[in-house]
């Protein structure tokens, strides 16, 4: 039976309710991700969508509703206990998440810095973790970078270096939070080309993001977030080319939503 | 004119040996001592617990507001009438000024802590770090290092200020020094020997820390 609901989503969140002091930034949000689906997170500032994100690794505690993860499944809410470090930490293991400003640790070089989680949390061997971070780093095109430190890469590297880091804990979905939003725009195309591939391969992925042509072209579904609610929610192309809702249609047409991807220089 | 006639102190030269030994091993004590006081103060005071922190606070403010020539005296004369407890004057001197350090130290690791960006140790629990993993491996490293200038700052504080345990006639270099004043009525050639001293042993200690953060700061 697990089985079945295993193959038909393998991210789920029921009545999620989340509030900062008197600002209720989650109201009764709904959202399953199938696995190896790619949903797309968009909306205004302060809609909520990265909050909700946090909340799906829980790095923001939910106040009430539920949210599950391959077969972890955490309660909040009245009487619910919050699950004690432990068991948080262990959960947090099988999610990747990618951050917008990178937050690579500056003290160790790029290799280290993929090797962390293996070593530290999954207390593989060091000569493992190195094999293993060597392949993530040849993943994201940065081999040769491996002895540099985070200073000295650029922000587009420093983020495949980020994405490299959360792979190496072979994680079960993969969280981005506006993954190129402090990018230079030439250094968009890269990382997201990184993010692409991932989906070709069959990631189970939550995407923040404001790159809406993006979306339209790697994310099968896409959820439009605001004030905390969700407006829209449906297949990507469909939403982003012709959405139902007034409120959608408004923030949309900020962006341009259809075109080529910012190219991936050196790659292409 | 002042005749200088230094050549007189090397008759006190085991003296001054004696002194110097006493005020180097002090300093070593409550430096290391300080420092673990500092460490239950700083995580004390970042605790997630109510009571601990104010625990913590307390002893720091206690130690930190108020002079530490009052505090050497009442730790060897109040604490023996307040709470009957007998400390020799090495054990009082050397207990109070750990505790007069270490809530220095306190902050100066509490504000090491807060320094580093949120966004590590949130990187950190996203890798699946405990809090106690992240702080380990991630947050510290680069705390430690912001720390070291301000942390050596106070212990070159702290060695100047083991001077102060004369007055509870612990036999340091400036005790033994007041005694060679007296004996040869030479205290000008006898202060200006200790000052240099001090600074003698203190120089070539800021230079190599110097060094040390020149070689960590390669990675920043």
């Amino acid at each position: 039976m697990s089985e079945t609901s295993k193959t038909t989503s393998k991210i789920e969140i029921r009545g999620l309710r989340k509030s900062f002091g008197s600002n209720e930034v989650l109201k009764n949000i709904g959202l399953d991700v199938a696995k190896g689906g790619v949903v797309a997170l968009i909306g205004p500032s302060g809609s909520g969508k990265s909050t909700l994100l946090r909340c799906i690794n829980l790095l923001v505690a939910p106040d009430g509703g539920s949210v599950r993860v391959g077969d972890t499944r955490f309660q909040f809410g009245d009487g619910a206990k919050l699950p004690d470090v432990k068991t948080l930490a262990r959960f947090r293991a099988t999610t990747g998440m990618v951050f917008q400003h990178f937050n690579l640790f500056p003290h160790m070089t790029a290799l280290q810095n993929v090797m962390e989680g293996p070593v530290t949390v999954r207390r593989m061997a060091k000569a493992d973790a190195e094999r293993l971070a060597r392949a993530q780093l040849a993943k994201v095109g940065l081999a040769e970078k491996a002895q540099q430190y985070p200073a000295t890469l650029s922000g587009g590297q420093k983020q495949r270096v980020a994405i490299a880091r959360a792979l190496a804990m072979e994680p079960d979905v993969m969280l981005f939070d506006e993954a190129t939003s402090a990018l230079d725009p030439e250094l968009v195309g890269e990382v997201l080309s990184v993010i692409q591939q991932l989906a070709s391969e069959g990631m189970t992925m939550v995407i923040v993001t404001h790159e809406i042509a993006f979306a339209r072209e790697v994310a099968d579904r896409l959820i439009f977030m605001r004030d905390g609610i969700v407006v829209e929610e449906g297949p990507a192309r469909q939403v982003i080319d012709n959405p139902r809702e007034a409120a959608t249609r408004a923030f949309l047409s900020h962006f341009h939503r259809t075109g080529a991807l910012p190219p991936a220089n050196a790659t292409s | 004119m002042y005749q200088w006639d230094f050549g007189i102190l090397w008759s006190y030269r085991w003296l001054f040996l004696n002194g110097l030994g006493v005020t180097v091993g002090f300093t070593v004590v409550i430096v290391l001592l300080g420092l673990v006081f500092g460490l239950f103060g700083a995580f004390g005071s970042l605790s997630r617990f109510r009571a601990v922190r104010f625990t913590a606070l307390t002893f720091i403010e206690a130690f930190r507001c108020t002079p530490i020539l009052v505090q050497l005296i009442w730790f060897y004369y109040a604490l023996p009438i307040l709470a009957g407890v007998e400390m020799t004057p090495i054990t009082a001197s050397a207990l109070a000024l750990s505790l007069y350090g270490g809530s220095f130290y306190s902050e100066i690791i509490r504000g090491g802590i807060i320094s580093i960006d949120k966004g590590q140790s949130e990187a950190g629990a996203a890798l699946g770090m405990t809090p106690g993993q992240s702080m380990r491996r991630i947050v510290l490293p680069q705390a430690i290092k912001r720390m070291i200038p301000a942390l050596m700052n106070q212990s070159i504080i702290q060695f100047k200020n083991t001077s102060l345990v004369s007055v509870l006639a612990v036999p340091d270099l400036v005790y033994q020094s007041q005694v060679a004043a007296h004996d040869s009525y030479r205290p000008l050639e006898t202060y200006t020997a200790v000052a240099v001293a001090y600074a003698a042993i203190l120089i070539p200690l800021t230079i190599i820390v110097r060094r040390g953060e020149k070689r960590l700061a390669v990675s920043e």
